[in-house]
């Protein structure tokens, strides 16, 4: 081992108890095959705190109850919990305010959100839609069915080898006919951190309006969208050491106010007849239908959670993780890395030019190691670099030094097995 | 060392075959193709057959995939060579009760010859698609309808 190297692990184990924070994760004490669980797939999903586990527990034990129009004790109960998660996302995020935060089921429902109720609103035919290369299906394909209807045009941001997009290239899209920029904030299957910043301050010098797919972002750093000055961010709660089927879409509230509702169901009217309908106030008008309610209490006790331990600190260890696991996987002869942009997330996406990613994820789930293999859902990258597949190893606020040792041994005997 | 089952799922003969795919090639002589498709890990295969009076000349594949998948269209292009079209689709449909342990067990697997080394595949669920894509793929070309399959 490098003096460099032992020099990040020290700088880890100095700021950052990992092995306190693992305890608070059961699930990461599973033995699979008398081996240890090593979860290197948390841009799939990441692991519950019992922090979150109790509170969802609680909800349902002492509270559950429909919210918003109860008259009795529980609804009141439900709402104010439902509600102060809410407060709790505004914060999160610094949203201006709590009419910016709509509970989604997650991000691609944020993004559909987004298509149907300001698409549809405001896009005509000829309009263009600009999206990146490296973007996940969830943000391609709504704009596809968009563009269909609309006869508008999607046009895509082109990306170069190591992953970034190319922007010079977003530049030339640029114009009058863009009605929406839509970019993923860090790629699912790179790790690539997108320079939305500087998209967001072009799209607006055109008035265009830029969503942000921040589900690989909210969990690994501080994100604030008053400072990037974003019109819309969605993400997803699971991701974020939260529950399943809760997501928040962000949206200025004047973009907000201006798009009509994306569903059509009780909660988010005003008023009913079978003339017309008034809608509700935001963040109401787009939430028809009963909630999530455990889901956004138990996103908030993620978000007490992640807060608790600091955003700076967690991307901060994820972020040594990652440089000592790009150093090491580099003995692993024929390994090929996916995406090396300068800007760099928690996620390692590699190749072997004569092992499949389902040979890999096979053998290392015998070494207790969790991955993902496969496109990611995201088959326009695959096609960029020309590959059916990849294997991704991806790290959350838990994984270790010495989990990424683990990977490292347990690549070595795959290629053994394949190169005997 | 390799856990027992992953060895019984990682034959050397599998191995063999990924490494050293049988007929991988495009057929030029081929009436029959068809392309397979298994949208969950992007694995492609292309089949090329040329058949005679009912009977699988010669046949061929292109394209893809994992180890299981690669070695299961090599041997099954070794096996189907010279048998007829009737033979070769019954042959599929005992290989599939035997990757999904269907098969009986007192039911003679001699007439799959080295396809049985793919067994191990029944304890692998997720596998299954990977061992079968070329089967089915090869029914497709067979039935001569040419189109795209999908395991899904």
């Amino acid at each position: 081992m490098s003096v460099k190297q032992e020099s990040v692990i020290d700088q880890i184990k100095s700021t950052y108890d990992v092995y306190k924070i693992r305890e608070d994760f059961p699930i990461l004490k599973t033995r699979i095959r008398n081996k240890p669980l090593c979860y290197f797939d948390n841009a799939a999903t990441t692991q519950k705190p019992q922090q979150v586990l109790d509170i969802v527990d609680n909800y349902y034990t002492s509270m559950n109850s429909n919210i918003h129009r109860g008259v009795h004790y529980l609804s009141n109960l439900a709402t104010d919990a439902y509600e102060d998660a809410r407060k709790k996302v505004k914060s999160f995020i610094n949203a201006a305010s709590e009419k910016e935060i709509i509970f989604t089921k997650g991000t691609t429902e944020g993004i559909n959100l987004v298509a149907n109720s300001f698409g549809r609103k405001f896009l005509k035919e000829g309009d263009e839609i600009i999206i990146s290369n490296m973007e996940h299906h969830s943000n391609i394909v709504p704009w596809q069915f968009l563009c269909n209807e609309k006869k508008a045009k999607l046009k895509i941001i082109p990306i170069d080898d190591r992953g970034e997009i190319i922007f010079d290239e977003f530049l030339k899209l640029v114009s009058d006919r863009t009605k929406l920029i839509s970019v993923v904030y860090i790629s699912n299957s790179l790790g690539t951190v997108n320079p939305v910043k500087e998209i967001i301050e072009i799209a607006h010098k055109y008035n265009i309006p830029v969503l942000l797919d921040a589900a690989q972002t909210v969990n690994h750093r501080p994100v604030n969208v008053e400072e990037l000055d974003c019109d819309f961010l969605a993400f997803s709660g699971h991701k974020l050491y939260g529950p399943t089927g809760i997501g928040v879409l962000y949206g200025k509230e004047k973009l907000l106010d201006a798009m009509s509702p994306f569903m059509g169901g009780g909660d988010m009217i005003s008023k009913v007849t079978f003339e017309e309908t008034t809608f509700n106030e935001l963040p109401f008008k787009f939430e028809a239908g009963t909630s999530n309610i455990a889901g956004a209490i138990g996103l908030g006790a993620a978000i007490d959670y992640v807060s608790s331990i600091g955003m700076e600190k967690i991307a901060a260890h994820e972020a040594s993780l990652l440089e000592y696991a790009t150093q090491r996987l580099k003995e692993v002869p024929g390994l090929k890395i996916i995406g090396n942009a300068k800007y760099k997330s928690g996620v390692i996406s590699f190749i072997f030019y004569n092992i499949h990613p389902h040979d890999v994820g096979t053998l290392l789930d015998y070494e207790g190691i969790a991955i993902r293999t496969g496109h990611h859902c995201t088959q326009p990258v695959m096609e960029r670099y020309n590959i059916p597949a990849t294997s991704r190893a991806s790290f959350g606020l838990y994984n270790t030094i010495e989990e990424v040792d683990i990977l490292v041994d347990a690549l070595k005997k795959v290629i053994e097995v394949f190169n005997a | 060392m390799l856990d027992p089952e992953l060895r019984d799922l990682y034959q050397e003969v599998i191995l063999d075959h990924n490494k050293s795919p049988r007929n991988f090639k495009k057929l030029e002589t081929a009436n029959r193709t068809a392309e397979g498709y298994n949208p969950l890990c992007g694995d492609k295969i292309d089949i090329f057959i040329d058949v005679e009076d009912g009977v699988v000349k010669n046949i061929s594949f292109q394209g893809s995939g994992c180890a299981i998948s690669k070695a299961s269209a090599s041997l099954m292009s070794t096996i189907v060579k010279g048998k007829t079209v009737e033979e070769a689709k019954s042959l599929f449909e005992k290989f599939h009760n035997l990757i999904t342990g269907k098969l009986d067990e007192n039911a003679s697997i001699e007439e799959l010859g080295k396809l049985a080394v793919l067994a191990g595949v029944k304890e692998f669920p997720v596998r299954v698609k990977c061992a079968s894509l070329a089967w089915h793929t090869m029914l497709t070309a067979l039935k001569n309808e040419n189109k795209t399959v999908t395991t899904e």
